[in-house]
């Protein structure tokens, strides 16, 4: 498969596939930040040291097949901006994009970012919580990578990276969690509060600060350095753990003391995401939400997998793909209604 | 942490960006947030899974930085001077770590807490020991296999083969 192929899939690994804690979990991010010894970091670095760091990469990873290389200049505005919403490369990697590349498994669990803030961030992407099985596909990658690559380290500081605040491990996890009915019953930014004096990070999602469209939260480790890559899996999967569990509570407890409010709201936005003819991204991201809450209560039955995606293909970037052009913000609504109406007419 | 606009409310919002490879961060109220033109230029904002903590560098080393008569005025690989540190400007290659060594510890201890990695070591500082302990492993396997097939020959050649390697490893 080559790397187009892999870009326009309409396929999202992570997004679409099962995965353990989903009802609550819709993915587990692990990615890595490596220098290379002798070459100046990105922001500094010549074309010629863009082009060796290509090449030297390729080289190192020869051995697995299954990976794709391209320059991001050799893909188009739509394809690069898919990339991101994939989540398969990040926004900063679309800016000044000349020196920068990506590699792709084919089967999206695992990426390369090429010249970014650091020469290197290896990056592995799946359903649920998999913060482990996320880290040994990263660290097994590195392993190969180190057998060829003289990597940027020192025994104080461990990896050199470009900001000082990956230097160390350079390990950033993330898992990005919905929790609507921590929402519902005002509790996330008490939760926010916690878990950052854990040293731990909570945002949200497409939106600001603590208000995420979708009701769709980030959790991350803020320190990588003077602890080991285990131990910051650890702290982090067992926190996650804990408001796994406070979600779930939250919701029993709303369906048991609020069901009529709660079975309306579903239905109601089932209803609006079923019927609309105009949908903005802001209010199909909430509505879906409503749909997915529903669906984990087993108040309606909707494939959650279907949600998860429409939440991707109803941003931006995918509607301007699908209509193979640009379009202005109110046929970008019109589209999306259509496209909601029919993935959901599908389903019955 | 009080909002930069109106320090009154505290500040919820943090957005950060990167401009011409220096990074900028602001921590606002939501109210000021919602005013505030930054955001609307800031595309990647709600993507990028990493600032809400990346604090603001030359807020940072602003505070603790100092400059030193003693350390080079400027990086004698990439050429990123004191200046550009104290700016918060983004490390120019791996030697600026030992160049401004002085002035990045205090900042760097104050984001982690610490100045001491104990995770990942890469192979060949190990000595390739870790990669060893597992062809070992491998080849014990084989040896097994190769016994159980009475492939004599095979087994005896794998037996020198760990043989030689746990004498590397010193584990005899
Ligand atoms: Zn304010
Ligand atoms: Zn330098």
């Amino acid at each position: 498969m080559g790397i187009k192929e892999i870009v326009n899939s309409t396929k999202i690994y992570w997004l679409t596939s099962d995965g353990p804690e989903r009802d609550v979990v819709v993915s587990s991010r692990v990615r890595i930040a490596r220098n290379l010894a002798d070459i100046p970091f990105p922001g500094v670095m010549s074309d010629a040291d863009a082009e060796s760091i290509f090449h030297a990469v390729k080289l190192a990873v020869a051995k697995r097949n299954d990976i794709e290389f391209t320059w991001l200049r050799e893909l188009s505005d739509a394809e690069r901006e898919i990339l991101m919403e994939k989540h398969l490369i990040s926004p900063d990697l679309l800016e000044n994009h000349e020196k920068k590349a990506v590699m792709l498994s084919e089967d999206e669990t695992i990426s390369i970012m090429l010249n970014e803030e650091d020469h290197l961030r290896i990056q592995s992407l799946l359903p649920g919580l998999q913060l482990e099985r996320a880290w040994n596909l990263v660290n097994e990658l590195d392993d190969l990578l180190e057998e060829t690559l003289g990597y940027a380290f020192c025994e104080q500081l461990g990896y050199l990276t470009s900001c000082p605040t990956n230097v160390g491990t350079g390990l950033r996890a993330s898992a990005m969690l919905h929790l609507p009915a921590l929402n519902i019953i005002n509790q996330i930014n008490s939760i926010m509060s916690t878990v950052s004096k854990l040293r731990l990070a909570v945002r949200g999602l497409y939106g600001e600060g603590s208000e995420a469209k979708g009701n769709l939260y980030q959790v991350s480790n803020q320190i990588t350095l003077g602890h080991t890559e285990e131990e910051i899996l650890k702290n982090l999967n067992s926190v996650i753990k804990q408001i796994i569990d406070k979600e779930r509570k939250a919701r029993k407890a709303l369906y048991e003391e609020q069901r009529y409010y709660l079975e309306d709201r579903v239905f109601r936005a089932y209803g609006t995401l079923k019927y609309a003819r105009l949908l903005t991204s802001n209010e199909s991201m909430n509505l879906i939400s409503d749909v997915k809450l529903g669906a984990n209560l087993k108040i309606i039955d909707v494939d959650p997998n279907v949600l998860n995606e429409l939440m991707i293909i109803t941003r931006p970037s995918y509607l301007t793909k699908y209509a193979g052009k640009k379009l202005d913000s109110h046929k970008r609504d019109i589209l999306r209604a259509e496209l909601v109406r029919s993935k959901l007419k599908n389903l019955n | 942490m009080l909002c930069e606009k109106c320090n009154k409310k505290s500040a919820t919002v943090h957005l950060t960006q990167i401009v011409n490879n220096k990074k900028t961060e602001m921590h606002l109220c939501e109210e000021c947030a919602n005013k505030s033109s930054f955001i609307s230029h800031t595309k990647s904002f709600g993507f990028e899974p990493e600032f809400s903590f990346q604090s603001f560098l030359s807020d940072l080393i602003g505070s603790d930085y100092v400059f030193s008569d003693k350390s080079a005025a400027s990086c004698p690989k990439c050429g990123t001077s004191q200046r550009d540190i104290a700016k918060g400007n983004l490390l120019g290659c791996a030697k600026c770590y030992d160049t401004f060594k002085e002035q990045l510890l205090p900042v760097i201890k104050r984001i982690h807490g610490t100045t001491q990695h104990v995770g990942k070591v890469p192979e060949e500082r190990t000595a390739g020991k870790t990669k060893l302990v597992k062809k070992l492993r491998d080849l014990k396997s084989l040896l097994k296999d190769a016994v159980s097939k009475e492939e004599f020959e095979r087994a005896a050649k794998i037996r020198d083969e760990i043989k030689a390697l746990e004498k590397k490893l010193g584990v005899v």
